[in-house]
């Protein structure tokens, strides 16, 4: 996987799914592009008008917290963001977005301010701000989640291997 | 060393001994979705190319948006209809009830992995389960290979003792351990419930403890199986009881000890679940609209107890009071045993049984501004489709008297 590089958007503690993707579109879940318009709306109202393909999302603590939505992570993912950067993730979030294979980040967040450049290099576990010249590392995934973000998401995941695999 | 009732599960269903932080694969017994996520996991499970190994053991709930609002929320409803009774898999048409309610009166069971495509799938852990949310792509592989991998959580042992003191129910319990733990306090954890005061709960009570565990993280929230599971399943002429429960030398992560009597009435401030205050301590809220229903608190004996609160007595004026039963069968208890007809004369709403006044999607949305306060599970803001309005959240019993008195109010004196 290729490093990945773009703006950061700063987020804050306890994003919740309730703001990423709000109940109140509720009927635009199957028309996923519409509801991509609304992407974390309620959190930062500037984000979804101006977010380029690339660009990175990096919050606070709990990131993703309440409903098991998996359309939370589809949006942020369909409006280009390379990576969700975060100090910790909602349980079912984090498994969410790596099997629809958007990478989820757990690392130190309070050294990336909101506009900085930014750059992920999944192979190696590291995180360059570039406007600030920090480096962040990062440990890697669980292992089968590793191998199922790796192949793609646990669509593509399960179509090659036909079944659940443990690492051996 | 012994075995929490995680481990004891997820081994069982693995085929050999599981530990604390092990990643396992899984056999599932039941996996079920709804309208708000159904449509996801067909259009995966075709991108997979499988179709669901097992369609008595999978089990489509329309119950999110009940009667559909919309023309797409209609179309979702008929692509779940139609998928379910093309493949032969168990289905809920919308006004059945809500799905958790559902599968606990109707399908969980002890000693069971049970996966839901809704975070409050952990509500069947009162019945000595372990049930878990997931996301759609996750229960479409379920589905399709009938098994999931998991890792077993580490388990906090919460040990509740002693009484209730009068207006406090289950509700204020896990209010109370959610202010606690924080809202990721029990993150990828389990919680395991025991104490006297766990086991004089009824069902009903038991399922609101385990229901509200994700809202401090947690995977699962189990209660031990004992005379009232079995109850509960007699009631429902479903004989497969068995005992199962934690063995006292477990390897928890930690252990809390709750003393019953010393807590208060509790009260969510917004925008966060884990904002609790004892109802005395938050000042005087002036209420808009109050709210009672959802997989937390819509069963009959919170519908009974708001009633006993609302009879002979009138809403504030000013104030707007919003029911929804959990389920087609609480409705239709309510509707015989008079509870129906004391909360209507009091002046409430009541609508149809399913999901969408607790997330916003239908019906119950408060004015900008307004406060309104509900028996449900979450608080963020923008939960009850108003992103300017302030959510709180506590027990139907203090919805109910809050509901007259039009300012948040400790219901114990009209208990």
């Amino acid at each position: 996987m290729t490093a990945l590089k773009g703006r950061a958007w700063k987020f804050g503690d306890g994003v919740s799914t309730d703001q990423i993707a709000p109940g109140r579109y509720f009927h635009l879940r199957s028309n996923l592009p519409e509801l991509a318009k609304h992407v974390l709306e309620d959190a930062r109202a500037d984000f979804a008008p101006n977010v380029k393909p690339g660009d990175i999302v990096v919050a606070g603590k709990n990131f993703g917290l309440g409903s098991s939505r998996e359309h939370a992570p589809i949006i942020i993912k369909m409006v280009g963001v390379g990576a969700v950067l975060a100090r910790s993730f909602a349980r079912i979030f984090y498994r969410n977005a790596i099997n629809i294979g958007l990478p989820a980040i757990m690392c130190d967040t309070t050294q990336i301010d909101d506009g900085d450049r930014v750059e992920v290099d999944m192979a190696i576990g590291t995180i360059l701000n570039v406007t600030r010249g920090v480096r962040i590392s990062f440990r890697p995934l669980p292992d089968i989640m590793g191998k199922i973000l790796e192949e793609g998401g646990l669509v593509k995941y399960v179509q090659k291997h036909g079944d659940l695999e443990l690492a051996k | 060393m012994g075995k929490t009732m995680s481990e004891k599960i997820i081994g069982e269903h693995a085929g050999r001994p599981a530990s604390t932080g092990e990643t396992v694969i899984a056999k599932v017994d039941l996996c079920f979705t709804h309208d708000a996520s159904g449509p996801l996991l067909i259009w995966q499970l075709k991108e997979l190319g499988m179709s669901i190994s097992n369609p008595r053991n999978a089990i489509f709930f329309i119950d999110h948006a009940v009667p559909a609002p919309r023309r797409e929320n209609a179309n979702d409803q008929k692509t779940v209809r139609d998928f379910a009774g093309k493949h032969g898999a168990g289905f809920s048409e919308s006004g059945e009830g809500i799905c958790h309610q559902l599968v606990v009166e109707d399908y969980a069971l002890p000693g069971q992995i049970i996966l839901g495509t809704d975070s409050h799938t952990v509500t069947a852990g009162a019945l000595g389960a372990f049930a878990t949310g997931m996301g759609a792509t996750d229960m479409a592989v379920a589905m399709a290979l009938g098994k999931t991998w998991l890792r077993v959580p580490e388990t906090l042992s919460v040990r509740v003792s002693g009484e209730l003191r009068r207006g406090c129910f289950s509700k204020d319990v896990a209010l109370y351990l959610i202010g606690m733990f924080g809202s990721e306090g029990a993150n990828y954890r389990a919680i395991e419930f025991s104490g006297s005061a766990i086991g004089g709960m009824r069902m009903s009570e038991r399922l609101t403890l385990s229901n509200m565990v994700v809202e401090a993280g947690a995977k699962a929230g189990l209660i031990p199986t004992d005379g009232e599971t079995r109850r509960f399943l007699d009631e429902r002429g479903r004989g497969s009881f068995r005992e199962i429960g934690q063995d006292s030398d477990a390897d928890f992560e930690d252990v809390f000890d709750i003393e019953a009597a010393n807590l208060r009435p509790m009260v969510a401030l917004p925008d966060s679940v884990d904002n609790v205050k004892p109802i005395d301590e938050i000042g005087e809220v002036k209420v808009d609209l109050v709210f009672i229903g959802s997989c937390t608190n819509g069963r009959i004996d919170d519908l009974r107890i708001a009633a006993r609160i609302l009879s002979g007595r009138r809403l504030h004026r000013g104030t707007r009071l919003v029911i929804t039963p959990s389920s087609r069968r609480t409705l239709m208890e309510a509707a015989k045993d008079g509870t129906l007809h004391a909360l209507l004369l009091s002046g409430a709403s009541v609508t149809p049984p399913g999901c969408g006044v607790c997330f916003g999607a239908l019906g119950g949305v408060p004015a900008d501004g307004e406060n309104i306060i509900t028996s449900t599970n979450r608080n963020f803001k923008a939960r009850t489709g108003n992103p300017e309005a302030r959510t709180y959240l506590a027990s139907p019993a203090t919805c109910a008297a809050t509901a007259i008195k039009g300012i948040i109010s400790d219901p114990s004196e009209y208990l």
